[in-house]
């Protein structure tokens, strides 16, 4: 058992942060390697200011028209992407892990907090789930590997939620925790949760044509 | 698990897409989409396509969704799953069938009005998506008849619609002489070199709206405009080739229109009401030749009618005393920020202006645009039907009081007066200019 945990939380972690930058970076640098070479025009028509314009109106809740047409949906995806970044990152359990492994440390998100930002995910992942299932336009366009993802995601979760409260073989509960969250870091790169890299710069790119081109708002 | 039902419209017969179809088989058919998708797809593309999150939040962008209650087959992510998504997943090897329905979707069930591109998070263009399967439609000889009626005419004529050579001095001849029962002194000049303005319209206008060239004639009169028109080829700015995804057709287009003004070494291209001719010139034409913006000053009917209202050339005698609503096309106010413009002429000739709802880049789209009129009568109910959400809010502006609709697009005009005859909206429909004609100072009329 121990074994295992030192594997999974060790090599296996290693490898797993090692894809998933090194994966966002191939990634990243391949498409800009592309763009360079069959769409050079893409350069020229970027800009920093309109990009960041049509940014910054898309990661404000309520600042465009689609986010105000849609108000629980706005609320749960704002709620589920922030809680999904930050929670990981600010929890005392991983940041312990940090500070045993590298001597790094930052302050912690109370354990209560982070223990709801684990539920709106997993609330979120849901909702998502029943989307999908619910709405036509959702439904019509769902392929396989959109539950694959939404699995993928909840999954850490759901396992660091009941491994925080030991309800049930808590060991085995930490380590599918660990697995899975190293199975969503690899995941990242190669499959469309790459929208996290990609998003920001098809957001830039179409708020720079209607910025500096089409002299319009993209919200 | 079940699949929404399928259309249970009828799709048109359309010989262009049915001959076109009946020379393919699977292998030419993988050998075009994989030569277009690897040769002439790039980073966009690839980002597109793999960030699409299947959220469907464009959906309710899209005019042809709602009008046909949400039918999922229309919304803009359902109608590139139906085309580019199989064609990568089966990596091109599909069937002439399905070629079809690609063509009727790609050509007929979007206007390329990118609304879409507004209601989408990421900003995924979906309407450069639908051009991609349109690109690939083009290379397999499949594009709807009508439509490519227009662009061979196009690559034979330099013009939309078959205006042969002596027919267009010819035109301007006969509109000259029209307006000189008006003006006595007016001329339309031709190939006037070193004026200031070239003024180019699109090939309908000589075809069947000669009076536009005659309103536009008096309008450039009255405000002592310099300007003038080609005697030659290079004086349509239309262009259906764009819409076709015959690029290198657009870009001989663009490039004889472009060098026809360089010719006559004008200052700037004064173009008429039209909305798709501006998109070729200043978006779409420009950057397939290589030009970041167009090399000569391209300037809009608003936008130019905006000048001459606010400098004074032309005075108003009386405005138009009947409450307009004024439509936004997507090509001039979504594609070139001429929204303010735009109610800046409105309100400076007409007394009362009544908004629309939604307005300015967020309008509806006419459902005539992205070249969909232009596949001709077969898709005329295509059009109508895929847009009664016009239609409503066509309604609403009109028991808002307004008892004229002011579309300053050729194509927009059209789609626009089929939906209102076919809703009975009973709206009258109006170019600007034909306001500013009827209502402008002109010098006093002298009896022959």
């Amino acid at each position: 058992m121990v074994d295992v945990y030192t594997f999974v939380s060790g090599p296996l972690a290693w490898a797993a942060f090692t894809i998933c930058i090194g994966g966002c970076l191939y990634r990243l640098i391949s498409l800009i390697v592309l763009a360079y070479k069959k769409e050079r025009f893409i350069f020229t028509y970027m800009s920093f200011s309109y990009g960041l314009r049509s940014i910054v109106h898309w990661i404000t809740p309520f600042a465009t028209e689609n986010w105000r047409r849609h108000p629980v949906l706005t609320v749960v995806t704002f709620a589920f992407h922030i809680s999904l970044v930050i929670a990981p990152i600010f929890l005392l359990s991983h940041i312990v892990l940090w500070e045993e492994a590298w001597d790094l440390r930052w302050p912690a998100l109370p354990d209560a907090l982070a223990d709801t930002m684990a539920v709106i995910v997993i609330a979120g992942c849901i909702f998502f789930l029943v989307r999908r299932l619910k709405l036509p336009e959702v439904q019509f366009v769902t392929t396989a590997s959109d539950y694959v993802i939404l699995a993928i995601v909840a999954a850490p979760f759901v396992t660091g939620f009941l491994a925080y409260h030991q309800w049930v073989a808590y060991p085995y509960m930490v380590i599918a925790h660990i697995i899975s969250g190293e199975v969503m870091l690899v995941a990242i790169p190669f499959t469309r949760l790459s929208h996290m890299v990609f998003s920001p710069l098809t957001r830039a790119y179409m708020g720079s044509e209607f910025g500096k081109v089409r002299m319009a708002r993209d919200w | 698990m079940t699949e929404p039902a399928q259309q249970s419209e009828t799709k048109a017969q359309d010989k262009g897409i049915e001959v076109g179809i009946s020379k393919l088989d699977v292998e030419r058919i993988e050998k075009v989409v994989t030569g277009v998708l690897k040769g002439e797809t790039g980073a966009r593309l690839k980002a597109y396509v793999e960030t699409c999150i299947h959220c469907g939040l464009c959906s309710e962008a899209c005019h042809y969704y709602l009008s046909h209650d949400k039918d999922p087959h229309y919304s803009p992510v359902g109608k590139v799953k139906q085309t580019l998504w199989e064609m990568i997943r089966k990596k091109g090897r599909v069937s002439p069938e399905f070629i079809k329905t690609a063509a009727v979707i790609a050509h007929t069930e979007c206007n390329m009005c990118k609304r879409c591109a507004q209601y989408c998070p990421f900003g995924i263009d979906i309407a450069y998506i639908i051009s991609v399967v349109r690109r690939i439609i083009h290379r397999l000889g499949a594009t709807p008849l009508y439509i490519q009626d227009t662009a061979h005419s196009h690559s034979v004529t330099m013009n939309q619609m078959w205006v042969k050579a002596d027919e267009w001095p010819d035109t301007l001849q006969w509109q000259e002489e029209e307006a000189q029962a008006e003006i006595p002194t007016l001329r339309i000049p031709l190939e006037k070199e070193g004026a200031e303005v070239m003024y180019s319209v699109i090939g309908p206008e000589p075809k069947f709206q000669a009076q536009l060239i005659y309103q536009a004639a008096i309008i450039m009169d009255v405000a002592g405009v310099n300007w003038t028109m080609p005697a030659t080829i290079g004086w349509d700015n239309s262009d259906m080739a764009m819409y076709t995804g015959d690029n290198e057709l657009m870009g001989r287009i663009k490039r004889t229109h472009f060098e026809t003004a360089a010719r006559l070494k004008v200052k700037k291209i004064v173009m008429g009401e039209c909305g798709h001719a501006f998109r070729s010139v200043y978006d779409m034409g420009n950057r397939w030749l290589g030009w970041k913006m167009p090399p000569i000053r391209i300037v809009h009917a608003i936008e130019f009618y905006y000048d001459l209202l606010k400098e004074g050339r032309i005075k108003i005698v009386k405005k138009f005393d009947q409450p307009v609503t004024l439509h936004d096309p997507c090509n001039v106010v979504r594609g070139g920020g001429l929204g303010e413009k735009s109610r800046y002429v409105a309100n400076a000739i007409c007394e009362k202006v009544i908004e629309m709802v939604p307005n300015y880049e967020h309008n509806y789209c006419c459902c005539a645009g992205g070249g969909v009129i232009n596949c001709g009568p077969p898709y005329k109910m295509t059009r109508v039907n895929g847009n009664r959400v016009k239609a409503e809010q066509l309604f609403s502006a009109k028991t808002k009081g307004a008892k004229v609709l002011i579309a300053p697009c050729h194509n927009c005009h059209s789609g626009l007066h089929d939906i209102v005859h076919h809703y009975g909206v009973g709206l009258d429909i109006k170019f600007f200019a034909d306001i500013i004609y009827a209502c402008m100072e002109k010098p006093e009329a002298t009896e022959a």
